[in-house]
This record gives C-alpha cells, structure tokens and sequence, in this order.
C-alpha cells in the first residue's frame, strides 16, 4: 500500500490536494514561514532593548516592529498553528475516518490564509502598520498614517481561513466518527478541538465586522470608533476583546488536547479523570467567552461590570485547575519515561500553571491597576502563547513526527533543544515579570536605566529561545532524509492513529475501523 | 471501503450541519452591527430617533414583502426537489433569484434618494446637531449594504443552483439545494430583523 507521501509527488499535485494530510503539511510549511519572520521581528525588538537608549531603530520602526511581531505570531502562526497542521492531519485519524467531511474547503481554507498572509507582508513591506495588533481606536482609523487598511483586510480575509476550519471539524466530529466510537470515547485531543473550532466559529466573524468597521471608519470619515465624530472607542474595544480573548483559548485548548494525549503515553498510564478533563475544556471555551471586560478595566468601565469581569476570569482557574491537577495525577506511579515530546509536554503543565495563576493577578481589579499596560502584561500572555501553545506544538511536532513522516527524529538533539527553549523561555520572560511589577510599560523602544539589567537577561534569554527555534528546523529536516525509518507506533500510544502505517496511506486505514472498547484501549481492527 | 466518507448515505445531514454552523458564524458576523445599533439608540436617543424616522418606509415594507416572497419560493423549490419535479423547482429558483434582484434595486433607488437628501455622514449632512444622527447613518449604511453583499452572493448561488437543475439529466442536487435554502432563508431573516430596527422602532407614537 502506497503512503500518502508517494501519492501524487508533484507540486501541482500538492497544491491541487484535497487529502487532509497533505493540507495539513500544506499549512504546516506555511506557518513555519510565518514563524520566522515573526521571529525575526522579535529579535530586533530585543536587540533595541538590550540598551536604555532607543539607538537600533527609530521609534516609528520599534512601533511597527511589535506590531508586525503581533499580528503576524497571533492570526499566521498561533492561531493555525495546532488545529490547522496537528488537527487537520490527526482528527480523521484519530476517529477512524477517510478524510475531513469537506476535503475542498479545507484546501481552500489553506488558499484563504495563504491570501491573507500574502496581504499581510505586502503591507509590511510597503511600510508597515504602527497601531499594535490590537488596532485601537480611534489611532487605527483616524490618526495613524501607516498601511492599516491592507493588513485589517488580511487579517479580515484570514479570520475566513479560520471559520471554515473550525466548521469543518464540527461537522468532521460530529458525522465521521467510526462505529462505536461515541463521544465520551473520543481522545481528548478531539474534544479540544471540538471545543476550539466552535470559537472559531463564533468569534471569529466578530472580529472580521470589527474590521470592516475599522475600514469603513477609516476610509469614509464617519463616526463609529472615533468621539470627535460621535463614535465611541469602547465600542471598539468591546468588540476586539469579545474576539480576542476567546482566541487566548483558540491557542491554548488544541495545546492542552497535545498534552493530554502525550502525558499518558510517556507516563504509560490512562488519563485520570477523562471526564472531567472533557468537561473541562467545554467549560474553558464557555467561560472564554464571557471575560473580554477584563481587558478594559481601566479604560473606563462601571465598577459592577469590572466586578462581574473579574469574577468570571477568576472562574476561569477552576477547569484549567482541574486539567493540571490532572495532568498530574496521570504522572503518580507512572512509568514515565522522558523523551522529547514529554519534556515539552511536563514543560507545558509548568509553564501553562505560572501563566495562568498571573493571569488572576491582572483579573483582579485593584492588582491590574498597577499591572496594566506594563511588562507584566506581556510576560504573563507569552507564558501561555509561547510557553504553553507554542511548546505543546513542538511537542506534538515530536510526538506525531513519525507518524507524519515515516521517520524518527534524533532523540539527543531533540531533548537538547526541549531543555534550550524551556530555559532560554524562562529567562526571556520571567525578568519580564519582575519589570512589569517595576512598572516599566510596554511598547516602549526606549526605558529608564534602571531597567538594563533585567532587559539584558530577557535579551540574552531571547537568544538561546532563537537558537532553540533553530536546531528543530534543522534536525528535523535532516531525520526527513537520514532519519530511522519508524514504526506504525513507537510510543506504544493508544490511540486509533497508532494502528495505521507511518506514514499513513491514502486512506488513511486499510481495513473497516471498529471500536469497541474505551479509546485509550482501542481495538481498531484496521490494524494495518 | 467502509470507512466513513462523505458518500455515505448521511450526505445531506452532513451538508446541512455544516450550513447550519456557517450561518451561526454568520449571525456573529452581524453581531457588531446589532451591538452597535442598541448602543446608539441607548447612549444617543434623540439624534437616533430623529435620524431613523428619515428612512423610507414605504419602500422599506416593500422590500420586506418581496423578500419574504423570495423565501416562499426557495422553500417551495426546497420542498419540490424532494418529488424530483425538475421544471417547476427550476422555476421557483428564478423566481427567488428575480425577486431578490428586484429587492436589491429598490434598495440601490433609497440609497441613491439617501445621498442626493445629504443623509450620508459626513461635512455636508442634512440632519440637525444632535449627536447620534450620523451615527445612525453609519449603523444604517453599513447593515443595509452588507445585507446587500449577502443578497447578491445569495442570488448567485440560487442561480447556479438553477442551472445545475436545469442541466442534470438524474436525480437533483438535494444536499446542495437544501444548503441555498438554508442560506437564502437565513438573508432573508436578517432583514427581518433590520427592517423593524432601522425603519419601524422609532416611529412608534
């Protein structure tokens, strides 16, 4: 049987592919690219901190630097980067299905990012966007003379990308799954893209009218952002969050549904509390929706609003609690074994835990007063997007690894760039922390001289975390070529994806798939 | 082959869930809109309501007439596709697609009279000091307008919809037709709501 790689090898076929596996490969160079570029801007913004002195780039450039850096790492890179590479190849697998219930509007889905992205760094290149990724009213439409309008457009059409993903993995999840294979048998990895791809699909068009309202403002001159003109900039920033929150969880839920299909399988134990853990995530993207208000408590808000806001952010702790606490009770009296994708995996509980616990710093009122707007800010939603879903990618970048390509990667380098980018994070972002608290404000290209010394460390940690980035795009693409040949499953990994070929062939399963029993014990008889 | 694929018999549940999660996602599409008509009328009432009493009713009530009649001829082609009666579905979805034209060209006769009565925002606007008037115009315009994108995206479908019928030689295209319905149905009640929210609310005695 011919894998899916052999199948159709030519680059028109490639780009005319309506196999999930290979979109999802598709996407996954894709974003890789994106990755680096964002990167890229990120590493001239810690260049220009490492000294007081704005003397790298003029301040103009710093402005369009950070928002470069945002916008192209949130909506071409975080957004896509688990449910659109991981999701797309693993879902079908994983409920014993041929494909996606929409093969083609997946492919376009690729096209429609891929448009996106395109429009993206066109209007960086003509001189980019100097708002911030969050376009803040009413500098984005009436005041800033940088290209706002081609980049909110792209960002427009992306948000499409996205909706047409998440609908299809509803309607995927919903109508393919194998005989027998009902929905408390489901790995959690599908229940958390379940639950992402329903924010998907319901937050992601109120940021795309909230950027054609951006446009509307900006190119006509009327009022509906702007006060001088009879709008309302809260209006603005009511509409941004209600997307922009959600989204934290867009990034986070696919990396918590990775962990929790790598922390069985290194620690070769069951999942504890399975149920909970699904709950959990439906609770997470339910309460996600209903706390965008504490990201506006001092720009002018009514105290029971802001009471309301933080007391469902606080709400918030309780399923991600529930998830970590267990997480960690699968570990108890576990044969744990410590290979890469474990390590991301234990580096993610760790990460994620500070993130989120500094999260409930900012969602206390009085607290965030003195937080916001700072360092502290930045650090705390870097600990759960690079942190958290950024390593939970890698880590399951690893984990799949051989069943995506037929090859194992070389385990040494793997670990040493797990433990290069867990310590060069935590020395980029926890000085960040202490900054903020020492009230050194965010986008800002120059700072008071007291703060070098804590920004010399979060630059010097900055570059061990690009060298990090580095060594997996070269291991990797070496072990494409010289890497061992591997098994149909290497970790002993439970799951229905284990039971097919590595690489799995076109249809992804030889034989009928069957399920009988609870899904980490599964008896696919597609064994192949 | 048993692995579950899109041939199976599930078809068309298949196309209509994934309708049905399009057209959530395109509510919240006009969530922003809605949010930002109530806050107007809560924050601005006086410039809003004097604003909202200039658009035209009449022609208002008219447009939502013969949308509503677009839609019955969407579901009776809905429905008839289901007894495989292939000239009289081809007729309904003309008829859906002409009204819908029809709607759309009243709709670009009020936006004309709307610009030549200075009702667009901006410097040379007709209406009086109050703030909120112009805001209603923006609120106005842009609904009115992406309804209108959505309209014409809609007439598009049902026209290829027509020809698709009109052209096949076995059984019609049920999923596809059910899933135009669904999206004709779903334009059509966003101007359901639109209508008494920018014509009606603020004549009330």
């Amino acid at each position: 049987m011919s894998s899916y790689l052999t199948e159709g090898p030519t680059l028109r076929q490639w780009l005319t592919t309506t196999d999930h596996k290979k979109v999802a490969i598709l996407y996954a160079i894709a974003i890789t690219l994106f990755f680096f570029i964002g990167g890229a801007a990120a590493v001239i913004i810690r260049l220009e901190l490492a000294t007081p002195q704005g003397d790298l780039v003029p301040a103009q450039t710093y402005n369009e630097l950070f928002t470069a850096h945002g916008v192209i790492m949130v909506w071409f890179f975080l957004i896509p980067s688990i449910p659109s590479v991981l999701g797309n190849f693993l879902i079908p697998l994983m409920i014993g299905a041929r494909d996606l219930a929409f093969p083609r509007l997946n492919l376009a889905s690729w096209y429609i990012y891929l448009i996106g992205g395109v429009g993206t760094l066109w209007g960086m290149l003509l001189g980019g966007v100097d708002t911030g990724w969050t376009f803040y009213t009413p500098f984005s439409t009436m005041f800033s003379n940088s290209h706002v309008i081609i980049v909110v457009l792209s960002v427009f059409f992306t948000g499409f990308s996205s909706i047409l993903t998440g609908l299809n993995f509803i309607v995927t999840i919903h109508r393919l799954r194998a005989p027998g294979l009902t929905w408390f048998k489901l790995p959690l990895f599908v229940w958390a893209h379940y639950a992402t791809s329903i924010i998907l699909v319901l937050a992601t068009p109120v940021l795309a009218m909230t950027m054609v309202l951006i446009v509307i403002e900006r190119l006509f001159q009327v009022g509906i952002f702007d006060p001088a003109l009879g709008g309302d900039p809260l209006l603005f920033q009511h509409l941004f969050w209600f997307y922009s929150h959600p989204a934290v969880y867009i990034m986070v839920l696919p990396a918590m549904g990775v962990v929790s299909e790598i922390i069985p399988t290194f620690a070769r134990r069951k999942i504890f509390g399975y149920r909970f853990m699904a709950y959990a995530i439906m609770g997470i993207a339910l309460l996600g929706f209903l706390v965008w208000g504490h990201h506006m408590f001092t720009s002018g808000m009514s105290m029971y609003a802001g009471m309301t806001f933080s007391l469902l952010s606080f709400f918030v702790a309780v399923p991600s609690a529930i998830k970590v606490f267990n997480w960690t009770a699968t570990l108890y009296k576990g044969s744990i074994t410590f290979d890469a994708p474990m390590l991301y995996a234990l580096g993610f509980i760790g990460l994620f835990t500070i993130g989120g616990l500094t999260g409930l710093f900012l969602a206390a009122l009085a607290l965030d007063v003195h937080l916001t707007h700072t360092y502290f800010v930045v650090a705390h939603f870097h600990y759960i997007m690079v942190g958290g879903a950024v390593a939970a990618y890698l880590g399951g970048i690893h984990f799949w690894w051989p069943k995506v390509t037929g090859r194992m990667y070389p385990e040494m380098w793997a670990r040493v760039a797990a433990a290069m980018l867990f310590f060069g994070f935590n020395l980029t972002f926890f000085p960040q922390y202490l900054l903020g608290y020492e009230g050194m404000p965010r986008r800002y290209h120059s700072y008071a001289p007291e703060y070098q010394l804590l920004n010399v460390l979060s630059s010097a940690g900055a570059s061990i975390l690009a060298i990090g980035y580095l060594l997996p795009l070269c291991y990797l693409a070496w072990s494409l070529f010289y890497g061992r040949h591997a098994p149909s499953n290497p970790w002993e990994g439970r799951g229905l994806e284990w039971k097919t070929l590595s690489p799995p062939p076109v249809e992804n399963f030889s034989n009928p798939v069957v399920v009988h029993s609870h899904v980490h014990e599964v008896a696919g008889e597609g064994a192949a | 082959m048993s692995l579950t694929t899109i041939d199976d018999a599930g078809r068309l549940e298949t196309v209509r869930l994934g309708m049905w999660a399009f057209l959530a996602s395109e509510l919240m599409f006009f969530g922003p809109l809605l949010l930002g008509w109530a806050y107007g009328r809560i924050s601005m009432p006086d410039g809003f309501a004097w604003a909202s009493r200039q658009t035209d009713l009449w022609l208002g009530t008219l447009n939502t007439a013969i949308l509503l009649s677009s839609s019955a001829a969407m579901a009776l082609a809905v429905q008839l596709s289901a007894l495989q009666l292939k000239r009289q579905v081809g007729r309904c979805l003309l008829a859906c697609a002409a009204l819908g034209v029809v709607f759309l060209l009243i709709k670009f006769y009020e936006w004309h009279r709307e610009w030549a009565e200075h009702l667009f925002p901006g410097p040379d606007f007709a209406g009086p000091a109050h703030t909120g008037a112009p805001y209603f115009f923006v609120v106005y315009f842009s609904a009115t307008f992406l309804h209108a994108i959505h309209l014409t995206i809609g007439i598009g479908v049902t026209l290829t919809m027509w020809r698709r019928v009109h052209k096949s030689l076995g059984p019609l295209p049920q999923p596809a037709l059910h899933a135009a319905g669904l999206y004709w149905h779903f334009v059509d009640v966003v101007w359901v709501a639109l209508f008494p929210m920018l014509y009606l609310v603020e004549r009330t005695p």
